[in-house]
């Protein structure tokens, strides 16, 4: 954080997360996407105000259980996330989780996870399992805890403030080569959940693992998510939003934008950049800057939903 | 002139096959020690398996083992064996009763692949 930053009061930093924060703002206007400079964000006094309610916060990859040089104290951070979260000036309705709650799947991590999540004040949160969350030897602890909401499917929808939110899960047949997929029985189920529904609604899709190939190589994508898009396409917002690569990548195509969240935990690297995919070591001090949530709120008037990433590092 | 070349042959010779017979010997000692100890192993290091393809009598236990600091699976390709996370230095072992090929996975890097061929 610069010296500048360091001044910034509490207050003033939440309103920069509520109206700008750290990060490019997008504000759909008419089914596009279109991104705003933040400095004039924050000085839009007229366009800030037009922001409305946080909708849900989108928080992921917490990796409880993980201990290694990257982050020794993964629960400080998922710690610090919540704080920062329950320190919003109006609190969003929901949390959405997508995945790796846990780094190796054991009981006692998904016990110490949930204790942690249970003290955000916003006490409904609809999650996704990581292939973190699926590395037991049964692929019943996740289910266990969370499962109750697809009825041990993994996937399922709900509707909140006329948004339509369609949870998916794409960690488990992988197939050799990497890429995540979604499989016909869940394809299909999607076609049958959005058919009636009006274009008009807008949808928040969110599974774990990219719905989009950002990086084929390192498995950074689905390999059958082109035929979820084709169902998707005829609404006028749709957002996706996913975890895994633990850093923000975006992109708008049509009416649909994509968004990938930073993770509470620890970094990796760039797509492509170095030897693979895996925790990256960054000095301590840069750390909280690459950690952090997306909020999410919505315009009330033209039923549209901006995003906004922000980091858990502190002035 | 010629005695001393000769002997000096002579020497070279015997030394060189004792060397010979040396090297084959512990050589053989020490490839036939390799393939007891190795014949069943799998390390994950560097987000790999290795050896693959491994070869294995019917029978035979075969263990994994990983060495990376990320955790890692073995999860079979039929459902037939699936190890839980195995963290640094943590193992799983399966027994392969019947001949065959048996395709795996890392399911956290399915990039991560192997067989093992029992014969």
């Amino acid at each position: 954080m610069s010296d500048d930053k360091s001044l910034l009061s509490r207050r003033n930093a939440l309103k920069c997360m509520a109206y700008g924060g750290a990060g490019t703002l997008f504000v759909l206007s008419a089914g596009v996407f279109t991104p705003i400079d933040l400095a004039m964000a924050g000085t839009d006094k007229q366009g800030a105000a037009g922001l409305g309610k946080p909708l849900f916060v989108q928080i992921s990859d917490t990796h409880i259980g993980f201990n290694k040089d990257a982050n020794p104290d993964v629960n400080r951070t998922l710690t610090q996330t919540i704080d920062l979260v329950n320190g919003m000036a109006e609190q969003p309705a929901l949390i959405i989780h997508t995945g790796d709650i846990t780094h190796l799947s054991k009981p006692a991590e998904f016990d110490l996870a949930q204790q942690l999540l249970s003290r955000l004040r916003t006490t409904e949160i609809h999650t996704v399992p990581g292939e973190h969350d699926t590395a037991d030897a049964t692929v019943t602890e996740y289910f266990n805890r969370f499962g109750q909401a697809s009825g041990n499917r993994g996937y399922y929808s709900f509707d909140h403030a006329g948004v339509h939110f369609i949870a998916l899960i794409n960690v488990l047949q992988f197939k050799p080569g990497g890429l995540g997929t979604l499989g016909v029985d869940q394809l299909a189920w999607v076609e049958a959940d959005l058919k009636g529904r009006s274009a008009s609604t807008p949808i928040v899709v969110f599974a774990h693992m990219p719905l989009w190939t950002i990086y084929e190589p390192w498995g950074w994508g689905t390999g059958d998510a082109e035929l979820l898009m084709d169902r998707l396409r005829r609404f006028g917002s749709v957002t996706v939003l996913n975890g895994h690569i633990h850093q923000i990548v975006q992109k708008v195509e049509g009416s649909v934008t994509f968004h990938t969240a930073r993770s509470t935990a620890y970094p990796q690297p760039m797509a492509g950049v170095g030897a693979g995919t895996g925790p990256l070591k960054v000095p301590a001090d840069q750390l909280s800057a690459m950690l952090g949530v997306t909020s999410v709120s919505e315009v009330r008037h033209s039923r549209s939903l901006i995003l906004n990433d922000t980091t858990i590092a502190r002035s | 002139m010629t005695r001393p070349y000769y002997r000096l042959w002579l020497t070279a010779v015997s030394g060189a096959s004792l060397w010979l017979i040396a090297t084959l010997w512990f050589g053989a000692v020490t490839r036939s020690h390799a393939e007891a100890a190795g014949s069943t192993r799998i390390t994950m290091k560097d987000f790999m398996f290795s050896p693959v393809p491994l070869t294995v009598h019917a029978g035979s236990t075969v263990t994994w083992t990983n060495l990376d600091a990320e955790p890692h699976t073995a999860v079979s390709d039929t459902g037939l064996f699936r190890s839980g996370a195995m963290d640094t230095n943590e193992s799983f072992s399966f027994k392969f009763d019947k001949p065959g090929a048996y395709r795996f996975i890392c399911s956290i890097h399915p990039r991560m692949v192997g067989t093992i061929i029992v014969q």
